[in-house]
């Protein structure tokens, strides 16, 4: 009985259709949609060139993220490790033939697109370490035979991308493995002796960061320090945020982003400029529009039989909420800026692509839910 | 499979539990990011949006329009002008080197100009104009708008400027105004506050006097700024107040006149009125261009007024400093009939010089004037008489007659130029030089040399208090039809007291608050020294003879000759003509007079700094201003006070 409740293949078109989470695609509508206009915002009223390719990249990517839901799990399981290895090829392209930009080679230009392959690193890493360990059993994660795997897979790539230099993205995607290999049922104590190891290597740690990431971590800790150099972002985000208040300035009247003084306002700091001209009462909104989606992710992955489905999805929900919350603590000033975007509110194509894919493969285990793999 | 599904089961759940750990943990963070947001949204909320102003707004001054200096008619002599500016704005050129390069051709912008435009360019944000000229003729405007459709960039601007309308006759007494400089700043609490770049303030004269009066209230506009400081929109607009207009009691015709006469002259002229003090005209010369000092004055212009000899920045009516000579003789004339120390009808015979205190001392008329009476030696300025007098009268009784008729302090109030000059008296001279005063020293005080030092605006005030029969008057510069109706009313109050002398008794009460003051003890001493002034300029061997004038403009004057240094022995001998001493060492001409001689109205001062002698050099000037004046006199009757003119 078991057996017939968890092999339920062949669905029909019309099924699959039924089976979509349609409350998470009204929540990405919904997300996108306001986004779209703060895009609108952040170019003073007009539609420039970053709307219209936001919202061109917007629609694009979500329709390739129904298209991938439809794909069966079991494929996506079986594509999983190919496309890790993909992207990880692609991340050692960057460091030799990337394109340069402001100081970091984070672009690889692939004839028809530019494509951050970093950023779809923290999918491809959360699928990897998925397939990985959906197939030890409990008592051998923490198994010695089982350690170096993960390892690599993780620490490979946050090389690379910490030495592009994109600190931001490597924590992130970082933070990402760690939850994944966490929730897979690794043990605490381990953490733990990690954690004392990396305090005892900060200070090696900090004589590699460039000249601009040290400062932005004294910035962090004293932005008055350099009020127009490097705690320039983070004192005109806070302006921009407290001067807000309760009902926000209004559509299109934030001054701090429309006379310039929000640095970066279509991309890190979107949020920023959303919370001037919308509030706290927005701000809340917004929060709650991001919690319903990790909340629809999360339940996704409960109500999936199989544990390469569940442990994604909570992995991506986890991920997905670190990347909001790393964003939005670094705009209100509670971490310091390392370069996150918030997901599908900032400008990027491949942050897009890598949430809308990363969400196709969420969908796909709600589809097929009570599918095994084979 | 038992085991493979335990174990499935088990891990599932381990994730479960493991993901509900993780969730309470996005929960603290998601509480402590809203805890955030509201913290800085609503408790912080006035701070961020104070700074958040203060990042949008700010605010630019606008300059005020300065005040009208009019003369007496009301006709403008500094006013306000349309000037035409070229103003850039450099973000907006396409190439600065092809603009420059036309700009060269049509206007006047050598290569020193266009350097000192680069350099100023640096500075500058590049959306924010700049002047590259701010005092375009009308020609090169025309030109420039003519040619605008091939210069992008710049922009042709209508703005006001200082303009001073007259031939520089009163570049000193109005003064000009220039760039606001460090030290103008430091001293003026009210230039801190305005603070507006590129304001005018005034540096000399009335300019700098009334300057806080003239400089108005500042407007203000207010910008939304974005991060880059450009101007995005206004916001407000507050249109400033204009400074307040002055009317001074100069006569702008005279003041041309007189300039015009002076010319190529070093010298002063002063006219005052000698009842209400009104200062008809002062002029100083040789003067300036003080439209020039508006928009900056070129190193050049500026090295050939320092250079000149005959320092044309000096104010000379108030801040040249001459011994008086022998227009003091009426003076001294007075004090010793008023202290009884000397009879009219003394005779004293002149033989060209005489001796005492084992020193010699000579008459300027080198053979002797012969028998001389006080009257006939006032008229033909004979010295040997005066140096008896002022023996008797002795220099301390001499410097109080002096300092009651104006002498020795300053005639306007607050004229940073005026000086004050000096009356030697023995204690001064104790105190200053430290030495005790020798007699012969009051002899040469008795003619007006020595120590004396007085500026043509004390002479000519002095000059007036004699002629309106020894009154005090308080000169002025600013016309007030307030002050000058309470000085009418004391005048008349004094001249109804002196037609009913004989049956009113003297209010002494009434006498103290009027600013018509007695300086005289007996009004027949002034009545004697006015009739020898007149024997001077209308009697035969009078010094100013030649220049007299007939008629109701019959006026009279006392000349004067100051040596600038004692003459020597040998110089004595040798007859030295003026004309073959260097300039430097020539005599000064002075000539003081009032006018007519009949009910006078005005008195005059002339000094003129190397002019040889006063009846030569300084009394034909004089006789052509009088007739000017008396002239006008009809016109200025019109603008005073009807009762006052039966005078």
């Amino acid at each position: 009985m078991l057996r017939e409740n968890i092999r339920r293949e062949n669905l029909s078109f019309r099924e699959k259709i039924l089976a979509l989470d349609f409350y998470l695609i009204f929540f990405v509508l919904l997300l996108g949609t306001i986004s779209c206009f703060a895009m609108f915002s952040s170019e003073q009223g007009k539609i420039g060139y970053f709307t219209q390719s936001h919202i061109y990249r917007f629609f694009t990517f979500f329709m390739f993220f129904i298209i991938i839901s439809f794909i069966n799990i079991s494929l996506l399981y079986k594509f999983s490790y190919f496309f890790y290895f993909i992207v990880l090829a692609l991340l050692f392209a960057v460091d030799s033939f990337g394109i340069t930009s402001s100081g970091s080679k984070r672009w690889i230009n692939l004839f028809f697109i530019n494509i951050q392959p970093s950023e779809l690193m923290k999918v491809s890493l959360i699928a990897f370490l998925a397939r990985y360990y959906y197939k030890i059993p409990i008592e051998n994660v923490t198994s010695f035979k089982y350690i170096f795997v993960p390892i690599f897979a993780l620490s490979i790539p946050v090389a690379l991308v910490a030495i592009q230099p994109d600190l931001g993205t490597a924590v992130l995607i970082l933070l990402g493995g760690i939850a994944v290999i966490w929730l897979a049922g690794f043990r605490i104590k381990f953490f733990l002796y990690s954690f004392l190891i990396l305090i005892c290597l900060l200070p090696v740690g900090i004589s590699f960061l460039k000249p601009y990431q040290k400062s932005r971590i004294l910035t962090f800790l004293d932005p008055e320090r350099d009020p127009l150099g490097a705690g320039y972002q983070i004192i005109q985000s806070k302006i921009a945020v407290g001067s807000g208040g309760i009902f926000g300035k209004g559509f299109l009247q934030g001054s701090q982003s429309y006379l310039d003084y929000l640095p970066e306002k279509h991309t890190d700091f979107i949020f920023t400029l959303f919370s001037e001209e919308f509030g706290f009462i927005g701000c809340i909104l917004l929060l709650i529009i991001y919690v319903a989606i990790i909340y629809r992710i999360t339940k996704i992955g409960n109500k999936s039989r199989n544990n390469f489905a569940k442990i994604y999805c909570f992995g991506f929900a986890t991920a997905f909420f670190i990347y909001v919350a790393v964003n939005m603590s670094m705009v209100l000033g509670l971490v310091p800026i390392v370069g996150a975007p918030l997901p599908i509110m900032s400008y990027g194509g491949s942050s897009m692509l890598s949430i809308m894919l990363g969400l196709g493969i969420v969908m796909s285990c709600n589809i097929h839910q009570k599918d095994e793999i084979s | 499979m038992r085991s493979f599904l335990g174990t499935f089961q088990n891990k599932s759940k381990l994730i479960t539990r493991r993901m509900f750990i993780i969730t309470s943990v996005k929960i603290v963070v998601f509480i402590s990011i809203i805890s955030r947001l509201f913290y800085l949204q609503i408790s912080e909320n006035i701070k961020w949006r104070s700074l958040s102003d203060k990042n949008r707004l700010r605010e630019w001054k606008l300059a005020p329009q300065r005040g009208v200096i009019e003369d007496y008619f009301g006709k403008k002599i500094a006013k306000n002008t349309r000037v035409f500016q070229l103003h850039m704005i450099p973000e907006d050129v396409p190439d600065l080197e092809t603009l420059f390069f036309k700009l060269s051709r049509m206007i006047d912008f050598n290569r020193r100009k266009r350097n000192s435009l680069v350099k100023r360019l640096k500075k500058r944000k590049p959306w924010e104009p700049i002047i590259i000229s701010d005092n375009l003729s009308w020609e090169e405007f025309s030109r420039l708008n003519l040619f605008l459709h091939e210069m992008q960039g710049i922009k042709p601007v209508v703005s006001v400027a200082r303009k001073y309308l007259h031939n520089g006759s009163s570049s000193h007494i109005i003064g000009y105004v220039a760039d606001t400089s460090k030290k103008d700043l430091e001293n003026s609490k009210l230039l801190r506050e305005i603070d507006i770049p590129g304001l005018k303030t005034g540096k000399t004269g009335l300019e700098k006097l009334l300057n806080n009066e003239m400089i108005g209230k500042p407007g203000l506009q207010r910008f939304e700024v974005n991060a880059y400081g450009k101007r995005i929109k206004e916001l407000k607009f507050i249109q400033g107040t204009a400074g307040q207009d002055f009317k001074t009691t100069l006569d702008h015709e005279v003041q041309e006149f007189t300039g015009e006469l002076m010319k190529d002259i070093s010298g002063s002229v002063c006219v005052m009125d000698i009842y209400t003090g009104d200062i008809v005209s002062l002029v100083s010369s040789p003067t300036f261009n003080s439209n020039k000092f508006v928009h900056g004055i070129s190193s050049e212009d500026w090295e050939v007024l320092i250079k000149d000899k005959k320092k044309p920045l000096i104010n000379k009516p108030l801040a040249g400093l001459y011994p008086p000579g022998s227009t003091i003789k009426p003076i001294v004339a007075l004090s010793a009939l008023e202290n009884d120390v000397i009879n009219p009808q003394h005779i004293i015979q002149c033989t060209g010089s005489i001796e005492l205190y084992g020193m010699k001392y000579h008459c300027w008329k080198e053979k002797g004037h012969g028998f001389m009476n006080l009257r006939s030696a006032i008229k033909q300025s004979c010295d040997i008489y005066f140096y008896e007098t002022s023996r008797r009268l002795g220099v301390d009784r001499l410097s109080v007659t002096s300092k009651q008729f104006g002498l020795g302090e300053k005639v306007l109030t607050n004229f940073v130029e005026e000086k004050s000059g000096v009356v030697p008296n023995t204690k001064w001279k104790l105190k200053n030089i430290g030495k005790g005063w020798v007699l012969g020293e009051t002899l040469i005080t008795g003619i007006g040399q020595g120590y004396f030092q007085t500026t043509p605006i004390q002479l000519c005030l002095m000059m007036s208090q004699l002629a309106n029969g020894g009154y005090t008057i308080k000169p002025r510069i600013i016309d007030d039809k307030y002050a000058l109706q309470g000085i009418i009313n004391d005048w008349r109050r004094e001249f109804l007291s002196r037609k009913e002398e004989n049956n009113l008794i003297f209010d002494e009460n009434n006498a103290q608050d009027t600013s018509v003051k007695k300086l005289f003890r007996n009004k027949e001493n002034i009545k004697f020294v006015l009739d020898a002034l007149y024997g001077a300029t209308n009697e035969p061997m009078g010094t100013s003879y030649r220049s007299r004038l007939t008629n109701e403009f019959m006026y009279a004057g006392k000349t004067g000759t100051s040596q600038i240094r004692t003459i020597t022995a040998e110089e004595r001998e040798l007859k030295l003509k003026q004309k073959d001493l260097p300039y430097e060492r020539r005599d000064h001409a002075l000539f003081i007079a009032f006018a007519p001689y009949k009910n006078p109205r005005y008195s005059i001062s002339v000094v003129i700094e190397h002019g040889g002698t006063g009846s030569s050099a300084a009394a034909p000037i004089a006789k052509k201003v009088i007739k000017k004046v008396l002239d006008r006199h009809k016109l200025r009757k019109k603008y005073q006070s009807d009762l006052f003119q039966e005078v």
